[in-house]
């Protein structure tokens, strides 16, 4: 191989490529000429709705990994740091809109009203799919990187054909780009000028690799090669990622087309419960971005404007506590699968090769009744 | 010998290669710095350099589309698939070019490629991380697969696999990565790399297994020992081609063939040596052959996937069968409405 990896240093892109930011992490809140007007409803209020949902994803975060780690859940892929870009899209549509996310979502599954038990079954094990996605419109979260956006394209296509003015909402992260079904994605809805919009969640990392081996140029530049608009927003701004979400909505129910939002953020903890992060990236780096922290902003911010007084700090305590032990009773309290499940659903009508391993097999369960040793 | 775990011993086998033959490239996510997330590529990036241990895009088909175009330009690309449920995205390459190359410029080009995959279930993962893609693989012409049970055969077949001008798929059992084992480091490339392995020898009846489940078959020979029944356990190691002379051979012995794998049944490996076995030595046979596998479902959710891989209790009862005894097969359990 005579051309060599690039690496991080040779990129274009980094996170101080300029991105929309309507609060500094200082929190103090920005003029935009071109963004405010998308959140000027958001008054002390609803500032202080939207830093109380970052505070109970943030515990439910919290206590997921902490279930894991005393082994009642199989894994959990955390989500701390990402609370801006999740909840300031999330709290952003509507509920007849459609969402395709990865598995890092959570905090957009909360959003959709998806109930703590719903959120737990997948990564306890106990199921392959937490909730029914009609319910909350929302589709199961997807392992497969990049595969939902196709979906969300697909899904956008048939609001057109339908008349409607929803939209279907994909969320993937900066390594998912890199994949083909991703870029197919984009020239899908760019031809049929679909109502979707494409959320890149840039958390810097894709387990190991940084983001500069995906992309030599910031990723929200790829997007217009397709045709398709695309606003790069400082991801740990609640107020900025609702703007762009609201913007690109916007062009999505009046008719016209995708929109493409990186949202530049930081993945603080590691990729799952699985993984390492000592192994590749240093702490100077982790810091950096805590300094960057999306609910210390949004509290400085309702600080200055005489808002986060000590009841509300404690009604925030108080949601987010309550939050955690719903969390933690509904994922003990959720019963174990029987054997029958297994065979549950692989179709809708009866298939013969399937129905005669099942009799087999409860045959051979049989042969075990009244022992322990299996269940 | 040296004593090492299943995985080190492919990282060894690894390192061998590329010392051996500096065209020997690992490409893969996460394969450099973090060393794979099975951490089998460990310390390789730091040893040979981020141009022989490459950090790709995170993209399968790309991966598995410039290993082909590496290998036109002589490299042997060794490709790392994070996790079975991932090779899909890669399956067009695999299927449309990898296997077909060599076929259509008529032998021009050769396709040195290995394909790690870490497959199958048993360690409580989520959706897409317990796969057994394997008969995908096996029904696609130009390409040959393995399977390895133990470290000594992984440790060598890797080094066969990468040596091999075709193209091979390198199944890895990720459940075994942490089962210890002798190793030869010496002993690297004595048999061709398609020879099957009797485990153990028996009379009574022949239990092929490959990958994860053949210390399950041992575990299933010992156990059915002790109620005098004597298996000869059959190590596949080559799934494409299969060493069918050895299976025969242990057939025209015991009469009787159970074969077990994780992947679904209904046209799996365990149909295809069914049938060949059969076509060869059916005045052999006491009973037909008989498979114990997996159900043909999605892979389950962990909390499930007890009732779907076969276990020692299921083996033994697929060698109930064969010895025209009551099993779940036969439909004569006792205390159970039969089927
Ligand atoms: C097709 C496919 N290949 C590989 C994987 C393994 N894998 C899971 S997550 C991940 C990294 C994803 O990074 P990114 O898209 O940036 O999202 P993030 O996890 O950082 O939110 C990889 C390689 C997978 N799930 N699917």
């Amino acid at each position: 191989m005579h051309s060599p990896v690039r690496h991080p240093e040779n990129s274009g892109s980094t996170p101080t490529d300029p991105y929309v930011q309507l609060i500094t992490p200082d929190g103090v809140r920005t003029p935009d000429p071109l963004y405010d007007r998308w959140v000027q409803d958001i008054d002390g209020a609803r500032l202080r709705e939207l830093y109380i949902d970052m505070a109970v994803i943030r515990r439910i975060d919290t206590e997921a990994t902490a279930l894991q780690r005393q082994g009642e859940l199989g894994l959990w892929p955390p989500l701390l740091g990402q609370e801006a870009a999740q909840i300031g899209s999330g709290r952003s549509l509507r509920t007849s809109d459609f969402v395709f996310s990865s598995y890092r979502e959570n905090g957009v599954a909360y959003c959709r009203g998806v109930g703590m038990e719903d959120l737990m079954r997948v990564w306890r094990g106990n199921a392959a799919a937490g909730w029914d996605p009609y319910t909350v419109n929302m589709a199961p979260t997807q392992v497969i990187i990049g595969a939902q956006a196709l979906h969300a394209a697909g899904y956008a296509m048939g609001i057109t054909r339908d008349g409607s003015d929803d939209a279907a909402v994909s969320y993937f992260g900066d390594g998912a780009t890199s994949q083909g079904d991703v870029n197919e994605a984009m020239v899908f809805a760019a031809s049929f000028s679909a109502p979707v919009v494409f959320f890149c969640t840039n958390n810097q990392w894709a387990i190991s690799e940084p983001v500069t081996l995906q992309a030599q140029v910031p990723i929200a530049n790829r997007a217009p090669g397709f045709g398709i608009p695309s606003i790069r927003v400082d991801g740990n701004d609640v107020l900025a990622v609702m703007a762009a979400t609201r913007e690109a909505l916007d062009r999505a129910r009046s008719g016209n087309g995708p929109t493409f939002i990186e949202a530049v953020t930081y993945r603080m903890g590691p990729h799952t419960t699985a993984d390492d992060p000592t192994r590749y990236r240093d702490d100077a780096e982790l810091e950096q971005w805590r300094a960057k922290d999306p609910l210390s902003r949004v509290q400085a911010l309702l600080a200055s404007m005489g808002l986060f007084t000590d009841e509300f700090a404690a009604e925030a305590r108080t949601r987010a506590d309550t939050a955690a032990a719903e969390l933690r009773a509904a994922c003990l309290g959720m019963p174990d699968p029987v054997p029958a499940d297994v065979f549950a659903h692989v179709y809708s009508e009866p298939h013969s090769w399937l129905d005669r391993q099942q009799e087999q097999y409860s045959r051979y369960l049989s042969a075990f009744a009244g022992e322990e040793n299996r269940k | 010998m040296t004593s090492m775990t299943f995985g080190r011993a492919i990282t060894a086998g690894l390192r061998r290669a590329m010392e051996q033959d500096p065209k020997v490239l690992i490409m893969g996510e996460d394969v450099g710095k973090l060393g794979g997330v099975f951490r089998i590529t460990d310390g390789l990036q730091q040893d040979f350099g981020p141009q022989r241990v490459v950090d790709t895009p995170l993209a399968e088909s790309g991966i598995m589309g410039t290993a082909v175009g590496l290998a036109f330009r002589g490299y042997r690309p060794v490709v790392e698939i994070q996790f079975d449920g991932f090779i899909y995205p890669a399956f067009d390459q695999i299927v449309s070019q990898v296997a077909k190359m060599h076929y259509r410029t008529r032998g021009a080009v050769k396709l040195p490629l290995t394909i790690r995959v870490p497959f199958g279930g048993g360690i409580g993962s989520p959706e897409h991380h317990s796969e057994s893609p394997e008969a995908y693989f096996t029904h696609t012409s130009g390409l040959r697969v393995i399977s390895v049970s133990n470290p000594q055969d992984a440790y060598t077949m890797i080094q066969q696999a990468i040596a091999s001008d075709d193209p091979v798929l390198y199944f890895e059992p990720k459940r075994r990565y942490h089962v210890k084992g002798e190793v030869d480091e010496a002993a690297a490339a004595q048999l061709p790399m398609g020879a099957a392995r009797v485990v153990s020898e028996g009379s009574d009846v022949t239990l092929v297994a490959y990958g994860p489940l053949v210390p399950t078959a041992r575990d299933a020979a010992v156990a059915a020992s002790d109620e005098g029944v004597s298996i000869e356990v059959i190590d596949l190691r080559s799934l494409a081609p299969i060493d069918f002379a050895t299976v025969e051979a242990s057939v025209r012995k015991t009469g009787r063939l159970v074969v077990t794998h994780e992947a679904a049944q209904s046209g799996g490996l365990g149909a295809e040596i069914a049938a060949s076995i059969t076509e060869r030595c059916f005045e052999y046979l006491e009973h037909a052959p008989v498979r114990v596998t997996g159900f043909d479902i999605p892979y389950p959710p962990a909390r499930l996937e007890s009732h779907h891989l076969p276990d020692l209790d299921r083996i033994l009862d697929g060698v109930d069968c064969v010895l025209d005894r009551p099993s779940s097969l036969s439909g004569a359990v006792s205390g159970s409405a039969a089927g």
